[in-house]
């Protein structure tokens, strides 16, 4: 089966619809998966839900889809770099579930693994934890989380081959990896596609059984905090 | 004098032992990097990645390598990356010796709020309630009393809860207490400090 795809418009050609639920990989600006989104936008789809640890900031990342108002819910555990996220979520015309991101990021892979709950210590006594089933196990307690099975993955890697095994680069490998697993069908974008057999089968992050679709170009990747220090101070 | 934020991240740092998988917070803690010394520890970001290194030179910044505040930082020769199940995993597992953490307010019962004010731009949690909830011991370093002189160490949180019974250690500009039974026992003044000075900027119940 041929899975690399031209351009992100193509690799998503198909797969897009109204009021479909996306696992998005990506933590803050680092490995969001920013051709695809650009994509979605174009697409006009409507009505979506991400599952995505940030919502990006206003001109990049999922922040384009909240420009366009194409996004119903977001399911996210820091949305804070965002101000149109926050007028759109103020004056309710946009939903938000706050999963604490441990909990998100095991919800996806859960899903992934074809697990459907799962307890977690993770905000028992908070308001995370209302209205969802307790059980105790050796005398602590702990709350029923549910894992997400999306309609659709995007994700952004460093290397793909042509049968879809990934490798990812630093920490922009992050949320990616659970969220590609979780969906039903997963489209990469890669920074390069290499030739078969030129990856290190042990080195391999992502087997490509989870990649269907892969698409190569060229990524901005936006710094979102540029922190350094001088020569002088090392 | 009260301790200022470098005094209260050294203090700080000297929860830290030799050999320890420990994860900063954001303010305060991240200064608790500058004063670990000769000791080994290594420090998580909770984004993917053990062994954290300084911030790059100028030039250098890669926007692959980021911490969880989504600053740019560099690597070292110890360091591994994983992605965020992983991360947690780690963190939920109790692998993480420990956890430095800024609060908005902490209570008698080892109650921790830092993540809401109701009626504010509410930004999220991220992973402060995994870590709250996962690792194996919680300090927290934050000033004593807020900008309007109000305790913030209380005999019970106002603010929606990050976590319930987690906190281990309290690190304030005034001193150092423990969670322990029935209420809040000072450890340590800083130095100028009297046990006066503490209790009365102190809500909770103190114990001796």
């Amino acid at each position: 089966m041929k899975k690399i795809y031209a351009n992100a418009t193509e690799a998503l050609d198909g797969v897009i619809s109204d009021g479909m639920l996306i696992a998005a990989g990506g933590f803050g600006l680092c490995g969001i998966p920013e051709m695809l989104l650009e994509a979605i936008k174009a697409s006009g789809a409507k009505d979506l839900t991400f599952a995505s640890n940030n919502a990006g900031v206003d001109d990049f990342g999922i922040g384009i889809l909240l420009q366009t108002k194409q996004v119903k819910k977001m399911i996210s555990s820091y949305v804070g770099e965002n101000a149109e996220f926050m007028r759109q979520y103020l004056s309710g015309e946009l939903e938000l579930e706050f999963n604490p991101q441990g909990t998100l990021a095991e919800r996806m892979r859960a899903g992934g693994a074809g697990i459907p709950g799962f307890y977690t210590k993770t905000g028992v006594g908070t308001v995370i934890a209302d209205g969802k089933e307790h059980k105790e196990f050796n005398g602590e307690t702990y709350i029923l989380e549910e894992g997400i099975f999306a309609d659709l993955a995007i994700v952004k890697a460093w290397k793909a081959d042509d049968t879809g095994n990934l490798v990812f680069r630093k920490t922009a490998r992050n949320f990616n990896v659970p969220a590609a697993t979780c969906g039903k069908i997963c489209v990469a974008e890669v920074e390069e596609i290499v030739p078969r057999g030129s990856l290190e089968p042990d080195s391999i992050h992502l087997p490509g059984i989870y990649v269907h679709r892969i698409v190569q170009g060229n990524h901005e990747k936006r710094i979102e905090q540029r922190t350094t220090r001088k020569k002088e101070e090392a | 004098m009260p301790w200022d934020r470098n005094q209260m991240a050294a203090r700080a740092a000297e929860e830290l032992e030799d050999g320890m998988y420990v994860n900063l917070g954001i303010g305060i803690p991240t200064l608790v990097a500058n004063y670990v010394g000769d000791k080994d520890i290594t420090l998580q970001s909770e984004n993917g990645m053990l062994g954290m290194g300084p911030f790059p030179f100028e030039g250098e910044e890669d926007a692959d390598l980021i911490n969880a505040g989504k600053q740019t930082i560099t690597e070292l020769s110890r360091t591994s990356y994983f992605d965020s199940a992983t991360s947690f995993a780690m963190i939920r597992g109790g692998k993480i010796a420990a956890a430095i953490l800024g609060a908005m307010e902490v209570d008698e019962k080892g109650d921790l709020a830092n993540w809401m004010i109701p009626g504010k731009l509410v930004k999220g949690m991220g992973g402060a309630m995994d870590l709250v909830a996962g690792v194996g011991r919680v300090v927290v370093v934050m000033d004593h009393t807020n900008k309007h002189g109000d305790s913030k160490v209380l005999k019970e949180c106002t603010l929606p809860l990050t976590g319930q019974g987690v906190v281990d250690r309290i690190i304030t500009n005034l001193g150092v207490l423990d969670v322990v039974e029935g209420g809040l026992k000072i450890v340590e003044l800083a130095d100028g400090v009297s046990e006066d000075d503490m209790r009365a900027a102190t809500q909770a119940t103190i114990v001796n």
